[in-house]
């Protein structure tokens, strides 16, 4: 059975699709739920801020589903844009923004309902820093999406970019490795965000005055958080930006396909753990606000040390990228 | 396309290093999370005594790293050894 290059880029587009919004309605979902069980706990607490409260679910849910909708957008255009006449190596590059974009939805969708269920919660606790609580999910469940900003942007460089002169073997590995790498990474960095900023809201509402450094721990926290993430995104581009050599032989192509699976992987870990160390922190300059700044330096070291196997990973993919 | 034994020897070598790197980051990377959350916890509760838990942790996490050495081992003799 023989198919034409056409028929094969469009199943790699349909494809895509599924795999994209399939995975990206997996996160959002999880996240809205976690805000809503949230607000309905509060509710119970405190019927009378009832309004208050749904208020504020809604705006959480809606920043949750951000991240869905960047891969509905996505698998959109998977479906839709025409890619008639495309070269055979499209379809590896269709294929990997539809595993980016649904991978990278994942974190960023359950992290972002954490900070939205908090500050439900926390409007019922105390009803007088209804808005401080509002703006503080806000920040910080903003910094939970970034992940997936960083898989679309790569995503859409897949889709867009005209890949006609890069050699199909080992090309088609170095595209979908691309589409891994800051799919699978974003994945930690998007929870790990959210584990931070749900810390923060729930710290807001225990000890409004410290509101200040409590932002300020989640941001950095959050900052060391996302570092896996831009590890993924660094790698994508080296993989996607850097001329490959044609070669017949498949090492080569295993190589690329593999350095993007292992920067992928190897940020899912260190992602989640830097946003628990943040939390962790988080919660205690709300209670003790008088030692923020030894909690800010053991957070550093701690968050420090948890990222060390992000950075092997990222070792290990370098050295598959430009050494052997 | 005809793949010689050797060549696919190599290329599964490589796959291995990037998975055996890659899977073996998680788990070093949430574990050493919890326990410097717990760092932090703890010296919220008692900051008097943050050298002693700074340490502890630290050495703490040290043991949970080691899985991800063993990774960075086995990826680094999958790469340039075997």
């Amino acid at each position: 059975m023989q198919w034409n290059p056409e028929t094969i880029v469009a199943v790699a587009a349909y494809t895509g699709a599924g795999i994209c919004m399939g995975f990206g309605a997996v996160g959002a979902a999880i996240g809205e739920g976690y805000t809503a069980a949230q607000a309905n706990h509060a509710v119970s607490r405190n019927t009378d801020l009832s309004g208050d409260i749904f208020k504020n679910m809604l705006v959480g849910q809606a920043v949750a589903e951000s991240a869905s909708i960047f891969a509905l957008v996505i698998a959109i255009l998977l479906m839709f844009l025409n890619f008639q006449g495309a070269p055979l190596i499209k379809a590896a590059a269709l294929l990997g923004a539809g595993l980016c974009m649904g991978l990278g939805a994942l974190g960023s969708g359950i992290g972002s309902g954490l900070p939205g269920g908090q500050a439900c919660f926390g409007i019922a606790r105390q009803p007088a820093v209804t808005g401080r609580l509002t703006t503080n999910m806000l920040i910080g469940s903003a910094v939970c999406q970034t992940p997936a900003i960083f898989a679309m942007v790569v995503a859409l460089l897949l889709i867009f970019i005209d890949f006609s002169r890069l050699p199909l073997q080992p090309g088609w590995a170095a595209l979908i490795g691309a589409g891994l790498s800051t799919g699978l990474a974003a994945i930690g960095s998007g929870y790990g965000g959210g584990v931070a900023a749900g810390a923060s809201c729930e710290g807001v509402a225990r000890q409004p005055l410290a509101v200040g450094p409590l932002t300020t721990t989640m941001l950095v926290g959050q900052a060391v958080a996302q570092t896996p993430a831009i590890f993924g995104l660094l790698v994508s581009f080296i993989l996607l930006f850097r001329g490959i050599p044609a070669s017949e032989s498949l090492a080569p192509a295993m190589a690329l396909l593999s350095a993007g699976l292992c920067t992928g992987l190897g940020g899912i870990g260190p992602g989640i753990g830097n946003g628990q160390v943040a939390g962790g922190a988080v919660r205690w300059v709300a209670r003790n606000s008088a030692i923020a700044g030894d909690l800010m330096r053991v957070m550093l070291v701690g968050q420090a040390v948890s990222q060390s196997t992000a950075i092997y990973a990222m070792v290990v993919s370098l050295v598959l990228i430009f050494v052997v | 396309m005809a793949i010689e034994g050797a060549d696919l020897i190599k290329a599964a070598a490589f796959l291995g290093a990037g998975i055996a790197m890659g899977l073996g980051a998680i788990g070093p990377g949430i574990g050493e999370g919890m326990t410097a959350a717990k760092a932090c916890e703890a010296i919220g509760n008692n900051p008097n005594e943050a050298g002693l838990l700074t340490r502890t942790m630290l050495v703490g996490q040290a043991v949970a790293e080691s899985t991800g050495i063993y990774s960075l081992v086995i990826a680094l003799l999958l790469l340039f050894v075997v």
